[in-house]
């Protein structure tokens, strides 16, 4: 068994409510920290931890926390970011529904650390279930003196406002989540000015994953020294991966990063390997965002080296090779998927998604979803195939917010590892579009 | 020169220029341009920015630059283009606009999305010849068109007695929705919906009868907003524009009156030459004052940066046409005379009209023979 | 609409859910409350009428355009009269990949009709909606608060069964 920090007690029956919780050891770190520590101390455990954001992004949380412009008389505000929506990623539903007080709990260190004393967990609104959880969960604290006026006789306040979203993906993006915690639209601000300076209310906000914040309580408990020595180099600590798509146990798992790729994908203890008969033919290692890889890049670097579960050695060989850790949503594919027709759907999620606001992702998603409906269906040319390349070139790092980037790197990586697929589609129309066809041709499996 | 310690140094395409901190690079790029006219080409396009509108700007991307040097203090170049129009100058700033291939690149993609959905029907479109999309394409597009797709359509519907809406048209720069924010007190219109679907509307068959409600119309830089009393009138080219204010108790009343021969046609606001209102006008000014008698006549108007109405927009010495088209211009069409006097007497416009028409007669006479 | 015009009303319990909702925000922040009071809204409505758009924005002391600018641009707000059960159906990449479509051509020649329609007898309506974070159970759907999930056309079947009751 590998090292477990979130779900620790997560196997533990009746672990959602607050008594069995707290019999396992829960709420030892809030006291820990009111009684014991500084909020100062408590920011220089996150940094020391080296824990980095969960969401996606991966940035260093401690230095996020050390931004914060702490203004006299302006409160400050911390905004959990619960929006979950990425194709793939379904860790934060999980943990939220199975262990809401770990949550809380790292809410209320994390907002004392901050300085803040009004809280807001951004759920989005599907997950109206798991609101109520957390309501329930917020009741309980309350009741129990670690939540609301002068928690355990500190002089601290915090009140936590769990906030429902409305069914836009966009919001996850932290200005956009701001946005719409503030009413409106969920449009992603330009930046600068940051969030820590000017966030939510135009007042310093810091924005952070579920489950980085849930890694709060145990760096507090043990030491931000400790979390750091789990983990490999830079990418500290574990990671919560939700693996999806054709493996034979599809679900959570917490591993410890720098966990073998290949152990991750076969051991019985994690997704036991592709489902019977089949073979691995490609991997979206981080949600729907990052590129593509095929199998033969999967378990080994373009170096031949051993890939890891961890940020850096998923990123090796940049674009052209690797890919990213992003938000942990581990997607396999096995022979039976299209990749085309794979493409064509993720990029329909980004065109719907779009907010609307620049002109490269309104325009560009569309077009994009547009040409290769038109392959997926057998109306494909191949000067669509240069096209769409071209047209995602021109979207990445061009728009307001990382959705342009999210929307062109599937459709980029998928051309450049899944060219001769495509160009199937176009050669062989009326073949590629008979139910069940899948293309074989020159992708590797393994 | 030496560096007043409260200015800071920002070199644009090469030309240095000292600016007060808090200065966007846009607005240091039209310093420069206002300084020296002939530099005019160097200001970044812009179809969303609009500096008398508080939180304009970032939207159409139109305007990105590449930040060679990101200041004095730290050297390094910015890893991606940035808006100009709302990014802050820092010292030693190096930015490269016209003079970095990768950034024309972006805007000729940048033209190209926002033409995807356009209805390209300038010669029905009364924002003609004043359409910032229409410079915009004309001065950074490509001349061919790769969208293969359906456009998206809309009907087009009138929001209040003075206003038409053509969504077709729109760009969603969102100036419309900050003036309606910033000058009037109750804004019944907004973007709805979202990504390529979001449209500008009322929601429910609203009008928007508000005293500054015109201005929309101003600022809007392509075709979707127009004025319904000006609608299919004339074209902007044939009408003269002239400066004239009067005595109103709700604006400042300094407008523009477009003059067709002596009739007006339509009352804006003034612009300046980056096409800004910075003076809104009421919609009494606007729409219900076109007589001349209803003004005091200041004098003709400069003319706009961004205006057909110059007859030198496109002179030869300031436009490079590429040589095919001035191939195929000399094989297939007679010179325009640009020296042309501008006719305003209506009885000679009359004359001159008949004749045309007698000519093109004759020559469809002469084509349906050779036939 | 050929509906008797009643005035437009929370019942006592959930105005005091939306009174509680708006003290959550600072002071002068109350429009902060929309997302959360939309949803307590189409909870009592079903779908959002502009009429019931222009109460919320009254409560909230805002523009009714902020109101309708906001519902169009998420979607979890019907625009339009639904059935009783409004059926979200999850049509993104990790829930294809479990065999989504077949499940969901299932449903609609079970239910005989395409997304963004309503069954004849206003029991049942589809939408098609992204993502849902529930993919490794997939394929998925929702039917107001609660999740399906790992759907087969059994399940489907005896959902719908069990709904039509």
């Amino acid at each position: 068994m590998s090292k477990k920090i979130l779900l620790e007690h997560a196997h533990i029956e009746g672990i959602e409510t607050f008594d069995t919780y707290r019999k396992n050891g829960g709420y030892e770190a809030l006291e820990k920290a009111i009684k014991t520590m500084s909020p100062e101390a408590v920011v220089e455990e996150a940094k020391k931890s080296g824990v980095r954001g969960r969401g996606g992004a991966g940035f260093p949380m401690g230095m996020k926390w050390g931004f914060l412009a702490k203004p006299e008389g302006v409160p400050r505000y911390l905004v959990c970011n619960a929006d979950e929506s990425e194709p793939g990623t379904f860790k934060d539903h999980y943990l939220m529904k199975t262990i809401p007080h770990l949550l809380i709990e790292g809410m209320i260190i994390s907002s004392f650390a901050l300085g803040a004393n009004k809280s807001f967990i951004y759920v989005r609104g599907e997950l109206m279930y798991v609101i109520n959880i957390l309501q329930q969960a917020i009741a309980e604290a309350k009741a129990n003196g670690f939540l609301g006026k002068n928690i355990l006789g500190s002089g601290y306040d915090l009140e936590l406002v769990v906030h429902p979203g409305g069914g836009a993906y966009i919001c996850g993006e932290e200005t956009a989540l701001l946005e719409s915690l503030e009413g409106k639209r969920g449009n992603p601000r330009n930046k600068p000015p940051f969030p820590a300076v000017k966030g939510l209310y135009q007042c310093p906000t810091v924005v952070n994953n579920v489950e980085s914040i849930a890694n709060m309580v145990w760096i507090i408990n043990n030491g931000g020294d400790a979390y750091a020595a789990v983990g490999v180099g830079r990418s500290t600590g574990t990671k919560l991966i939700s693996a999806s798509g054709h493996i034979k146990n599809p679900g959570v798992y917490e591993i410890e990063l720098g966990l073998s790729v290949e152990e991750f994908m076969n051991s019985d203890e994690y997704c036991g390997g592709i489902r019977d008969g089949h073979h691995l033919k490609a991997l979206v290692a981080g949600g729907s965002s990052v590129p593509i890889i095929p199998a033969n890049l999967v378990y080994k670097t373009a170096n031949g080296e051993d890939r890891l579960m961890s940020y850096e050695s998923l990123s090796d060989g940049g674009f052209a090779t690797g890919t990213m850790l992003g938000s942990g949503g581990f997607i396999v594919f096995d022979e039976t998927a299209c990749i085309v027709r794979n493409t064509w759907n993720f990029s329909r999620f980004y065109h719907h998604e779009s907010c609307g606001q620049c002109s490269p992702c309104r325009e560009g998603t569309g077009w994009m979803e547009k040409v290769l409906h038109r392959i997926e269906h057998g109306h494909g040319n191949m000067r669509d195939i240069d096209l769409l390349v071209d047209v995602a070139k021109k979207i990445e790092g061009n728009t307001i917010c990382p959705l342009g980037d999210a929307a062109a790197w599937p459709v980029a990586s998928a051309i450049r590892h899944f060219r001769d697929e495509f160009e199937w589609h176009v050669k062989y129309p009326k073949e590629a579009t008979r139910p069940g066809a899948v293309y074989m041709g020159e992708a590797e499996l393994v | 020169m030496e560096t007043k310690p409260d200015l800071l140094k920002i070199t644009f395409d090469g030309i240095e220029v000292e600016v007060e901190a808090g200065t966007t690079i846009m607005q240091a790029a039209r310093r420069i341009a206002e300084a020296d006219a002939s530099q005019g080409h160097l200001v970044p396009p812009a179809m969303c920015y609009y500096k008398p509108l508080e939180g304009s700007g970032g939207k159409c991307r139109a305007c990105l630059v590449k930040v060679a040097q990101g200041s004095a203090k730290d050297t390094r170049p910015m890893p991606k283009l940035v808006p100009s129009c709302i990014t802050m100058v820092q010292d030693g700033m190096v930015v490269e606009n016209v003079t970095n291939p990768a950034v024309l690149e972006e805007r000729k993609a940048i033209v190209e999305f926002l033409l995807l959905n356009h209805p390209l029907d300038c010669p029905i479109c009364d924002q003609a010849g004043e359409c910032h999309l229409q410079d915009f394409a004309y001065e950074h597009g490509s001349s061919n068109q790769r969208y293969e797709e359906e456009r998206r359509t809309f009907e087009k519907h009138d929001i209040g007695p003075y206003i038409q809406l053509h969504m077709t048209r729109c760009i969603l720069c969102y100036r419309c929705v900050y003036t309606a924010d910033q000058i009037t007190e109750k804004r019944v219109h907004g973007v709805l919906g979202r990504g390529d679907a979001a449209e500008i509307s009322t929601y429910i068959e609203k009008s928007i009868d508000n005293d500054f409600s015109g201005n929309v119309i101003d600022v809007c830089p392509v075709g979707a907003l127009t004025d319904k009393t000006y609608r299919f009138k004339n074209r902007v080219w044939f009408s003269k524009p002239v400066d004239a204010h009067r005595d109103c108790d709700k604006c400042s009343s300094h407008v523009t009156l477009w003059y067709r021969g002596e009739e007006v046609i339509r009352v804006t606001a003034r612009k300046n030459e980056w096409g800004e209102v910075e003076e809104w006008i009421c919609n009494t000014c606007r729409f219900e004052k076109k007589k001349t008698s209803d003004w005091i006549i200041e004098g003709p108007t400069k003319v706009l940066r961004s205006s057909v109405v110059s007859a030198n927009k496109y002179r030869a010495d300031t436009v490079k046409k590429p040589d095919f088209a001035l191939r195929l211009a000399n094989s297939q069409y007679k010179p325009i005379d640009d020296s042309r006097p501008f006719i305003t007497d209506e009885e000679t416009v009359r004359q001159l009209s008949i004749e045309n028409n007698r000519k093109a007669n004759e020559r469809s006479a002469f084509e349906n023979t050779e036939n | 609409m050929n509906q008797v015009a009643e005035p437009i009303a929370f019942t006592p319990e959930r105005q005091k859910r939306v009174d509680q909702m708006i003290a959550n925000y600072p002071e002068g922040r109350q429009k902060s409350a929309l997302l959360p009071v939309l949803h307590v809204a189409q909870e009592q409505w079903g779908w959002l009428s502009s009429e019931v758009m222009d109460h919320v924005a009254k409560l909230l002391d805002i523009q009714p355009i902020e109101v309708y600018e906001v519902a169009t641009f998420y979607t979890m707000f019907h625009l339009d009269p639904v059935g009783k059960n409004v059926i979200e159906y999850c049509r993104t990449g990790p829930c294809c990949l479990m065999g989504a479509e077949d499940v969901y051509s299932h449903l609609k020649q079970k239910l005989g009709i395409q997304a963004g329609e309503t069954t004849p007898d206003g029991l049942f309506s589809l939408k098609e909606v992204e993502c849902l974070a529930a993919c490794g159970w997939g394929p998925v759907f929702q039917i107001r608060e609660k999740y399906y999930m790992n759907l087969t056309n059994e399940k489907v079947d005896s959902i719908i069964e069990e709904l039509s009751q």
